[in-house]
Parts: C-alpha cells; sequence; structure tokens
C-alpha cells in the first residue's frame, strides 16, 4: 500500500485525509483514491485523463516524469504527495 | 432581489436595506469565481480554481452548503485531427437556464454544453461543435475561442443565440439540433480583407436579447456597438460616444429601444476615455445616445468593466456594473445616477441581479 497525501490547499476544497492505497502505478493509485474520492478527479487530471497542468505528484520526493499515462511505478512502501504547482498570485 | 458580484477573489452577494446596498454574505473567498446563475430553486457559481480547473458548485435557496456539481468534458479530440485548440475545458464562461428548466454552458475553447441536471453531467453541443467554421475561430483575451454569450428565447424553448469570441454569432431554432452562423452588416476593421466582414472570425463581446422583442437584441463587438431587430440575422452599426469600444452591454428589459454601454478607449488601450467612468444610453433603437456620468469619477479613472460586468433588473431602472479596479456601481433611476457601493473589492469577473 503507498501512503497518499493530497496537499492542504484541496483540502479547502474537498476532504481527502491520508489513506493507504494499493496500486503498481500513479495511475493504477490515482483511479483507486477516484473510487473514494470521485469529485477529486477534476481537481487532478484533466478531461482526458492527463495530470492537470499546474498539478505536480511526488513519488518518494520525486517529481512524476509520465504526465499523461502516469506510469511511473509505485511500491507498497511510496509515499505520494498530490500539490499544486507554486505560482500566481 | 440581490445583486451577486463575482470577483477574483470571491462571491459576494449585497441586498438593499436602509436605502442603500450592502454586501450580505461572501463565498468562496480567495478563489476565483467568473459567474453565476441564480435561479428559482438556488444559485449556481462557476470558479475557475487556477491549479485545479473550472469548478461548479450549488447552493439551494436557504441553504449555506455549496454542492459540487459536475463539469463540462469534452470528448476526445480524433486522432486524425490537427486542430491546435486543446479539447479540454478550460473556463466556464457563460451559464444560462432555460424555461423547461434545462442548463446551458458556454465554455473556453468554444464549447456549447446542455443538461438537465448539472449534478449528473453535461453533454456537448456536437452540432455547433463540429462546424467546420470553428476551425477559423481564435481566442479573444484568453488562447482559445470562448462562448461567452447565451441569448435564450423568453417564449420559444427550441430558439436561441449564442456568441463567440472570436467566432460569431450563431442561432438555433430547433434547440441546437442544427445552427447557422449568422452576422450580415458586422464588420472588423482590423482584419485583413475578406475578413472583415467573414461571420465566423466576428468578434461579439456580449450579446443581449431583449425580453419584451426578443426579436431585438444588442451586441458591443470588438469593433463596435451593434444591433439587431430580426433575431440576429442582420445587424446595424452603432456610434456610441465618448468611444465605441467597449466589452459589456445592457438590454431594457421592457423597452427594446433602450440599452447602455460602458465605453473604454480603444482596444489597445482599455481604459475609460479621458480617464473618466461613463456609460452611454439610448432610449430611441441606438440613433442616438446620451453620456451618464453623475456620481462616476470623472479624474483618473481606470475602471474597465468586463463583458460579464454589467446588468440590469427586471424592471429596467436598478443596474449594476463592477470594474477591473474593483468598484461597484449602482443606479436606481436607469443610470441618471449611480453610486458607488464599493472601490474595494477584488477585479470584478461578472455582476448579475437575482432571487
Amino acid at each position: 500500500m503507498a501512503r497518499v497525501e493530497v496537499t492542504p490547499i484541496l483540502a479547502r476544497h474537498l476532504d481527502v485525509p491520508k489513506c493507504e492505497v494499493p496500486g503498481a502505478s500513479v495511475r493504477e493509485v490515482l483511479d483507486e483514491l477516484f473510487e473514494r474520492h470521485p469529485k477529486l478527479r477534476s481537481y487532478v487530471l484533466e478531461d482526458h485523463g492527463a495530470l492537470r497542468k499546474h498539478v505536480v505528484i511526488f513519488v518518494n520526493s520525486e517529481v512524476v516524469r509520465d504526465r499523461k499515462e502516469l506510469g511511473d511505478a509505485v511500491t507498497a512502501s511510496c509515499e505520494v504527495v498530490i500539490m499544486q504547482a507554486l505560482s500566481g498570485g | 432581489m440581490k445583486l451577486y458580484v463575482s470577483t477574483r477573489k470571491g462571491l459576494f452577494t449585497l441586498e438593499r436595506a436602509g436605502g442603500s446596498w450592502a454586501i450580505t454574505d461572501v463565498a468562496f473567498l480567495g478563489d476565483p469565481v467568473t459567474l453565476v446563475l441564480p435561479s428559482e430553486d438556488g444559485l449556481v457559481a462557476a470558479l475557475d480554481l487556477g491549479h485545479f480547473g473550472p469548478k461548479l458548485r450549488r447552493r439551494a435557496n436557504g441553504s449555506t452548503e455549496w454542492e459540487e456539481l459536475e463539469v463540462p468534458r469534452y470528448p476526445d479530440k480524433p486522432s486524425e485531427s490537427d486542430e491546435k485548440t486543446p479539447w479540454s475545458l478550460q473556463k466556464i464562461w457563460s451559464l444560462e437556464r432555460g424555461r423547461d428548466g434545462t442548463f446551458w454552458a458556454g465554455t473556453i475553447p468554444g464549447g456549447l454544453f446542455r443538461t438537465k441536471d448539472p449534478a449528473k453531467g453535461w453533454t456537448l453541443d456536437r452540432a455547433l461543435w463540429d462546424r467546420p467554421e470553428r476551425l477559423e475561430a481564435f481566442g479573444g483575451g484568453y488562447d482559445a475561442p470562448g462562448l461567452h454569450s447565451i441569448c435564450l428565447h423568453p417564449e420559444r424553448d427550441e430558439e436561441a443565440m449564442v456568441a463567440v469570441s472570436c467566432g460569431g454569432v450563431w442561432r438555433t431554432e430547433d434547440a441546437g439540433q442544427s445552427w447557422s452562423l449568422e452576422g450580415e452588416g458586422l464588420f472588423a476593421d482590423y482584419m485583413p480583407g475578406q475578413k472583415r466582414t467573414a461571420r465566423a472570425t466576428q468578434d461579439p463581446h456580449a450579446v443581449r436579447r431583449c425580453p419584451a422583442d426578443p426579436n431585438v437584441l444588442w451586441m458591443q463587438h470588438h469593433n463596435g456597438a451593434f444591433r439587431s431587430t430580426d433575431g440576429g440575422r442582420t445587424w446595424s452599426s452603432l456610434d456610441v460616444p465618448p468611444s465605441s469600444f467597449g466589452f459589456a452591454v445592457a438590454a431594457h428589459p421592457t423597452d427594446p429601444q433602450s440599452a447602455w454601454f460602458v465605453p473604454a478607449v480603444k482596444d489597445e488601450c482599455r481604459v475609460p476615455v479621458d480617464g473618466a467612468v461613463c456609460v452611454a444610453r439610448t432610449r430611441d433603437g441606438g440613433a442616438t445616445f446620451e453620456v451618464l456620468r453623475a456620481g462616476l469619477p470623472q479624474t483618473h479613472a481606470y475602471d474597465l468593466v468586463y463583458r460579464h460586468a454589467l446588468d440590469v433588473d427586471p424592471s429596467g431602472e436598478v443596474l449594476a456594473f463592477g470594474s477591473t479596479t474593483g468598484s461597484l456601481y449602482v443606479t436606481e433611476d436607469g443610470g441618471d445616477h449611480w453610486a458607488a457601493v464599493s472601490l474595494h473589492l477584488p477585479p470584478v469577473y461578472a455582476v448579475r441581479f437575482g432571487a
């Protein structure tokens, strides 16, 4: 089980507590997470399933490279963090 | 009657009490609110959360809780398409509700969506989206074209006109099963050659229909102001003082001869003429205009009024407009006299009267 955490900025809009999620890739982890929190999907992904332009996901502190297919590997001990890019004013 | 003011950093609700308008509710503080749709069973708000994309929320009348609704979702772009515009929701840029309860949403990049229940999802109007002329359209203020005006017909559910920046005005008479690209008489002097009158690339900034005479529509266009008396098929150019450039227009609810515009200098200088805020009003179908200034700042005022940021109430006497500099002005005598309700709001995207 990967440990998944979403940014507090997102927690203003949706209640998504820290949780443990199964999955061997970022896509699988997200699919399971969206099963539990369906409204989270449109906050993280664009219409066709790619990562939103200004959203970033870290797996064990490494930025996810495959932003379209989300194929980066996830293992049982991974920490997955979903957060926003730092921009705007 | 309430006045909803959508801003870059929240939604402000105003009510009239004790002879003046005051803010009675603040929602979504800190979040960009594009616009709202008041209707008899509640308020729908379109948010643009930046990092997290466009969102729709609904608050039932009498409730303080906001329900998250589904947002319009674009289909996959065909693999053979070489179109540059992404088929992906970038902004919800207009919201209306028909007499039959159907919700209509206009979006950037230009798609029109409908639903009976926005909690369950939306359907893209493919008849409009698949028109080949759409590929000629381009963005106006944003990278992609945007459908910002939905003029429903007050008596015929099947008739509507929509406007796209920069993609012209479109009319349906069969509830969106088919569309005609209208706009005879519109022109864009800034476009080269034959493109000057090309319907598919006209840039209507805002179009409003007169509820009492649905064949009358008013338009603030990138190139000037126009009026139609035949349901949007043909348009006549209007000479609005002190400038025909601007974004917003309001149609009088009961008098098809009357409308209001909020002029700015011109395309490349989007501020009031001479730094003096004014509203131009016609009462004779656009033949002549009065320039209304009483109560509006007349020195070093650089308020710009966006296309959704002017509205008129059902009486035609109360109007409000908000500006990019966070000012909100209200009149209760059709524009003869104005009062600043606030000069300190976040930049105003839209104002709308409603229940």
